[in-house]
Parts: structure tokens; sequence; C-alpha cells
């Protein structure tokens, strides 16, 4: 039996990064704000301090500061003539668990999408017509519009301390930047970080073959920087332990030190750890939420009430919370009807591993998360679909991650996987290799889509989530188009032997591809294909909002966290602005 | 035929894991238990037969990095593991072996702790083979695959050459080996590609991870490619030692503390 506590003004479920913007910008308002957060405390210091924490096998390879799937995991099948399975061990993605959440381990690489993304159908059909999208493709508008969005860009990468270098301003392209990105009013809060070897090599080659490299926006800050907030950032070390581990340096922007100590700060925040809650509950009128129940670290079961509950765990896991709440209608691909599930999507990959001469000396041990060139002349609509015969690119990147060796130690096509020879190939190969690969778009579909197990439970009892998903035609027309640019790349940088490659087709749970699962909990426009509107509040729970990247109609060919961040802000101005002042639909359905 | 049906025969799932590895984007796969019956044409690697001796050397109870002895092996079992990572990276004119550097007291202690128990392993039934993009689907721990392994590998070694595993020369180690790797082996108990796969995981992993976990010994894998380890601060190298060598003493993180 729960245990009923008194109502609080405010529930946020998960502390990560948008939960942590959430709580951080409503502090000024004097409501009472509880966070429940379904793992344990953490901090920089000791949690992350050099040297413990440069410890490849229990960060990158045994996933410490991932979550447990013992506990929680989903199951997954490639299409609905298959039986589901459990995902019994983590692989092709890396949900993070405890304060701070993925927003500790991820690389900091920190997007604006491209205009593109934010109204892709509309500018597919002006483009190309209706005919060009596949009858099965769920190809949906974001409800906003880059522009709409672009001050919430601004100010997420301000308190991240993104290091870059602009390619448009008020509409003047800058050499140097990215110039198909949207129009921004103002420059990088840090310059650009020191560009690696492979990126010097990179950079030239594009060039050469007539693209239009430029250093990925960064958030490992490039200098020392006090954000707008009064955060004070170190300036990266370049220790190449930076994906998968937190960082020692507060150089890469982690909510864990900037704005989540901003929301304790508050008397009138509380966080509780250790506290995984079950599901949201509802009012006899199904219109309403009224509570969370959870269960703290023994066991014990409690009943939370709330007016308003934000919804900020991981993409995947805020859709499992909808699904085991009954908010919004689950989605039924039979019948196309439904919105809960619906629109799941991935990244997708295609690239080329390209090998050097033993003069050639990349040290590509010395690196950061987000070190990397990249070009978009292969992404968003900055190429022509019909040529190259897919809808939504990627972008094409030589990264400089760092070089841990029980994970990376490249070895040509052929080579065999022990051995003295194999040996010998590590010895040759471990610092004159690197990669230029690709991180493709996946759109949307009739046939992928999220939805309860009708066999398997969590540890707590509750069905897990079902992952039905596949990669479609056009996104291995992608992956393969988009390889075969990086393979001319790689050879344009000198490399002796190049090795072409795309991720396993059919899509594969196992093999590490990307943390970056979207969709299930869309917003948009027209409540009959989404489950939010444009200020991410439910369309059939207005008391509820969700943030994360389960709200994108559909991935774009670029990281989320940066759009996921800005989306958070632009939320919180809403509830703040107009949502608290006449609690109710912010938008009529 | 489809795209993606060609894709298949162009590219495998290996090619895909080293891409990404040499990255560094990613790389998960590496350090997954590895995936029954997944292995393709393309794994199917010739046995390298390569010219290592047989070390009658370290004995059980020699001192290791990390304490002596085994926690979790019994003496059949840790003969068959040192003769086993002594095979798969044996000792050469490129480096050291992983035999030498400790890795079976990495894999023994692995085995002993948490990752063999399973501590992030979902082990609910009902289990099912499922396809090979489903992942790992068997109703053991680590260490209960790696037990079972031994002894269907032993009891196979025994049949068709009248030896244990250890008692074998190198060059019918390696054999052995490679026929557990190429599938012309069906153990009775386990998936043979699963328990080779995750018994040259661990070896791999032992041989490269930090000294404190039993294994690369005086951090001399590291050496081997250069790899400075837990040592790490580069803002002021990485431009001014672009396309240069950067030598350094690598370092473990209990020489740092």
């Amino acid at each position: 039996m729960a245990t009923k506590l008194n109502a609080v003004d405010v529930l946020i479920v998960g502390l990560g990064w948008t939960g942590g913007i959430i709580a951080k910008e409503l502090a000024s308002t004097k409501l009472k704000i509880v966070a429940l957060e379904r793992g344990g405390p953490r901090d920089t210091n000791p949690d992350f301090v050099d040297p413990q924490i440069h410890d490849e096998l229990r960060y990158a390879a045994r996933h410490d500061l991932m979550q447990n799937v013992r506990r929680e995991t989903i199951t997954f099948r490639n299409s609905e003539s298959q039986t589901a399975l459990p995902m019994r061990q983590l692989g092709s993605f890396l949900p993070g668990q405890g304060v701070g959440g993925a927003g500790v381990h991820w690389n900091g690489v920190t997007w604006r999408w491209l205009e593109w993304d934010h109204q892709a159908r509309t500018r597919t059909v002006d483009k190309y017509g209706e005919k060009i999208i596949p009858s099965d493709m769920h190809l949906q508008d974001w409800p906003i519009t880059y522009d709409d969005l672009e001050p919430y860009y601004d100010k997420f990468e301000k308190t991240c301390g993104t290091s870059g270098k602009a390619g448009n301003i008020n509409g003047r392209k800058i050499d140097g930047g990215n110039i198909f990105e949207g129009s921004r009013k103002d420059e990088y809060p840090n310059p650009p970080m020191i560009a690696a070897q492979s990126m010097v090599m990179f950079d030239k080659a594009a060039r050469n073959l007539g693209y239009h490299p430029f250093p990925n926006p960064s958030s490992n800050a490039s200098r020392d920087y006090v954000n707008p907030d009064g955060v004070a950032f170190g300036q990266c070390h370049y220790c190449g332990f930076c994906e998968r581990f937190g960082c020692e340096a507060n150089a890469k922007a982690s909510p864990h030190f900037t704005v989540i100590p901003l929301a304790v700060k508050n008397p009138n925040f509380e966080l509780r750890t250790n506290s995984i809650v079950l599901k949201v509950n509802l009012d006899s009128t199904r219109k309403k939420a009224v509570s969370v129940t959870y269960l703290d670290a023994c066991g014990r079961e409690f009943e939370q009430p709330a007016d308003l509950i934000i919804l900020s765990a991981y993409a995947l896991g805020n859709v499992n919370l909808l699904l085991h709440s009954g908010i919004g209608v689950p989605y039924d691909p039979a019948t196309g009807k439904g919105v809960v599930g619906r629109n799941y999507a991935y990244q997708c990959g295609g690239g080329a591993t390209a090998f050097f001469d033993k003069e050639t000396i990349l040290n590509r041990f010395m690196g950061a998360g987000a070190l990397g060139t990249t070009m978009d002349d292969f992404n968003g609509d900055n190429y022509d679909f019909v040529s190259a015969g897919y809808i939504g690119g990627g972008g094409i990147s030589c990264s400089n991650s760092g070089a841990r060796p029980i994970q990376s130690h490249p070895t040509p096509r052929g080579t065999p996987r022990w051995g003295s020879e194999w040996k010998k190939a590590v010895v040759d190969n471990y610092d004159h290799a690197t990669s230029v690969g690709n991180q493709g778009a996946v759109m949307a579909y009739r046939q992928n889509y999220l939805s309860l197990d009708p066999t398997y439970t969590d540890v707590f009892g509750r069905p897990l989530m079902r992952m039905t998903f596949d990669f479609q035609d056009n996104e291995v027309r992608q992956m393969n188009g988009q390889a075969d640019i990086c393979v001319k790349i790689a050879k344009e940088m000198g490399a002796i032997k190049v090795d072409r490659s795309i991720p396993p087709v059919p899509y594969s749970i196992v093999p590490y591809q990307s943390t970056h699962n979207t969709g299930g909990a869309v917003f948009g426009a027209d409540p009959s294909t989404s489950v939010l509107n444009k200020y991410l509040q439910v369309w059939d729970v207005p008391n509820v909002f969700v943030t994360g990247a389960c709200v994108f109609p559909q991935n774009a060919g670029k990281n989320p966290t940066g759009p996921v961040g800005a989306l958070a802000y632009w939320a919180v101005d809403a509830i703040k602005n107009q949502y608290l002042k006449d609690p109710g639909p912010l938008v009529p359905s | 035929m489809s795209t993606r049906q060609k894709s298949q025969g162009d590219v495998g799932r290996r090619d895909f894991l080293k891409l990404f590895g040499a990255a560094g984007a990613a790389g998960a796969a590496a350090s997954a238990l590895p995936l029954g019956g997944s292995a393709s044409a393309d794994d199917l690697m010739a046995a390298t037969a390569a010219d290592t001796k047989h070390h009658h050397g370290i004995a059980a109870t020699e001192p290791h990095a990390g304490g002596s002895g085994y926690e979790f092996f019994n003496v059949d079992e840790s003969a068959f593991i040192e003769a086993a990572v002594d095979t798969l990276l044996p000792s050469d004119s490129t480096g050291p072996g992983a035999k030498e550097l400790g890795v079976a007291t990495y894999i023994d202690r692995q085995m002993a702790g948490g990752y063999g128990k399973g501590d992030r392993l979902y082990l609910e039934g009902p289990f099912g083979e499922g396809t090979p993009e489903q992942g790992y689907q068997l109703p053991m721990t680590p260490s209960e695959l790696i037990r079972a392994g031994i002894a269907d590998a032993n009891a196979f070694v025994q049949k068709t050459h009248k030896s244990t595993f250890d008692g074998l020369s190198a060059k019918d180690r390696a054999e052995v080996l490679a026929d557990l790797e190429g599938g012309k082996v069906e153990l009775p108990t386990v998936p043979t590609a699963t328990f080779f796969g995750l018994l040259l995981q661990l070896t791999i992993e032992g041989y490269f991870a930090d000294p404190m976990y039993g294994g690369n010994k005086d951090r001399a894998a590291w050496k081997m490619i250069g790899f400075p380890g837990a040592d790490a601060m580069y803002m002021d190298k990485i431009e001014p030692f672009r396309n240069r060598p950067y030598k350094a003493e690598p370092k473990g993180i209990q020489d740092l503390i």
C-alpha cells in the first residue's frame, strides 16, 4: 500500500539535462518542486576525479554510469512478424542513470539542427512533391520553426559554454563555420577546440573535394569559461576519456554541475534520488494527472500528488511511463491510429576506416568527446534527394574522441581476430588509422514503434516496453551513399588502405551504434499524429509535459542534445509565462 | 535484389565494429557478450598457426598484480585459461603475450566478480533463441558460460587429441581455437561462437585494461602500442605533437595515486 505524501506544485521525473533546466528555471516561481531520480547522486568530486575516472574497463566496457538492464530493459524485434526478446545487456545504445542522466556521459556535441529538420515535410514537398515520400514514411513537421527556437538554442549553448565557429550570423555566411546552418543571432560562447592531426587532414581533403567542413560545436570548453548563470567551467584537458565517462575538469557541460546545483539551491526544491516512478495516476476523467507512484531505494511505495508533472526521463523512459500510465492513446500500426509509441526513430551510420603509412602520426589518444570536424554538404536538404536516392542525409565527420585500446584498436579488413598476426596489425595501425563516418538521419515509419511487451516484465513487475524497429530502404540507401562519400574523402586524406562499412542490416540491438533514440511521444500541430502540442504539453492531459528526444517526429543527421536542451528552455518559458498563469491547454486541440 | 540484401553482402557486422572502434565513437560491442551463431563467412579466419612455443610457465599460484591464486577457476579451468590466452595473444617479436601479462588472473577476477555473476544482465525468462539481431539470449551468466565452455572444450580435446587443451602443442592449440572460432566444432552445452567470443573478448580486455585489474602487467600492452594510459592531460600537447611522435612512459591509475 502506497504512503500518500503531501501534495507539491511541480513534480519532475528524471533529473538530467531537461529536468535540471526546468527545475532551475522554475526556482523563481516559489513553487514547491520535487524531483524524483531513479539513480543515485553523483558529483564531479569524488565520482569523476582524475586518475580514477580514466578507467576504460569500468566506464566504457562495463557501463558503470549507465542504466542497469538487470532491473529495467526493453524487448526488441525487427518486425511484427517476430517475437520480441529482451535486450539482456546494453549494446546498441546506452541510457544514463543517476543525477545528470546521460548528460554526464555524453560527448558534448551540441548542434542546432538544420532548418530542414524542423520543417522536413513541408520543405520536402515544396521542393520535390509528395511523391518522393515513401508511403510508409511518417514524415512530419515540427510545430515550431528553427527561427522560433533560435533564442533557446542560443541560451542552451551559453549554458553549456559551447565551443565552435558560427557559419551564418544574421544571414551572413562565414567561411570556416557551417554555411548550411540556420541564421544565428550570435557567435558561439567559446572559440573552436584545437584541431587534432586527423581533423586537419580531413578538413584539407574535404575542401579539396569542394565540401564545406567546420569544427564541431563542442560543449567541451576550449578555454576557462563562466556561463551566464555564474557556473565555472575548466578548460578541456583533451584526455580522451569523455564519452561514457564523467569529466574531471568540469569542461564537458553536464547538468550535474550546471543547472542542477542551481535548482538545488532553491529552498522550495527537493531532490529524491534512488526513486523510481512506476506510473502517473490520472483522475476519473482521464484528463488530469493527480500524482505519481514511486518506489524508494528500499522498495517502499509512495504516492506523490502534484499539480503539474514533467516527464523528463530518457526518451525511452518517458514513452514507457506514458504507456504504463495510460496517458495518450497507444499507437496501433494496423489501424494507424493512436500516438504513444508512434514515430520511434534512431540514427544510422556508414563510413570508412582510413589506414595511413607510419609517417602519419595521429596521437588519437589526445582527444575529447566532441572534438571533430564535420561537413553538412549531404545533410538535411543540402543535397539533391532525387539523385542521391534518399531523404534525410547525415553529417559526415572525422572525430578524435580518444583511442582507448580495449575498444579502439583498428586493423585492416582481413586481419585475423587474434594471434601474432593480429598483434602485429594492432601495433602497426594503432596510431595510424582514423575513420570518416556518417551520422545519418533515420525517418519515422508506420512499422517502427514502441509498445508494451505481452510477456516480459521488469524487476518491479511492470511489462517491459517493446521496440519494433528496422532500417528501411531509404536509410539503407543513405548509409551506402554516405559511406561512398566517406571513402572518397578518406582516399583524399592520403589513406593507403580504406575499409568501407555500414552498420548491420537488419538493424541489430547488439553492437553499439548511437544513444540517439528519438520519437514515441512526438510534438506536433495535429493531435491525431502527435502526443504533445508545440509547448511539449500532452494534448490529452494538459497538466503533464514531456521533454527530451522522444518529442522529435523523426531523427536528424545530428546529435540530439542541442534541440533537447533548447526545447526544455522553450517549454519552461511557456510553463512560466502562460501555463502557471492559467493552467489548461496552451493550444486548443 | 533489394538494396538491403545487397548491403548485407557488402559488409559484415565485424567490419562495422572495426570502423566504429577506430572512430572511438563507439565500440560497446567489443565488450558485449558475444552473439551466438553470429559469425559470418568473413569472420572465419584461418588459424594463425603462429610459431609460438608452448610455455610451461606461470603456475596457478604465481603472484600477479592484484594478488595471487585463483578465486574462481579450479585447476583444470585455470590451466585451460592460461593456455588459451597464451594462444590467443602469444608472446612474440611484436610484444608480450597475454599469459605473461596476467590475463588469466584478470579473467579469473572478472568471473569471480559482479560482471561474471551477471550484475548487469537481464536474466528473466522465458528464454528463446531469437535472431542474431536480438542478441544474447542464454540463461547463463558470463561465469557460468565460461565454466561450461571450458568443460566442453576440454572434453572435445580429450576426445580428439587424447590430451587436455593445455597439454597440446602451441600449433595444435591454435588449431583447436581456430576450429572453435570457425564453428567447425559444435560444443554440447554452450554455443561455440558465444563461448569463443567471450573468451576472446575477456582476453583482449585483460590485455589492455588498467593493470589494477590483474592483466597488462607493467603496462606492457600499452607500451607495445604507444598508449600513455591514465596519465592523460594533453591540452598543451595536441597541437605541438600534430604528426609528431609523443613518447611517454604509460601510467596506470595506481601509479598516479
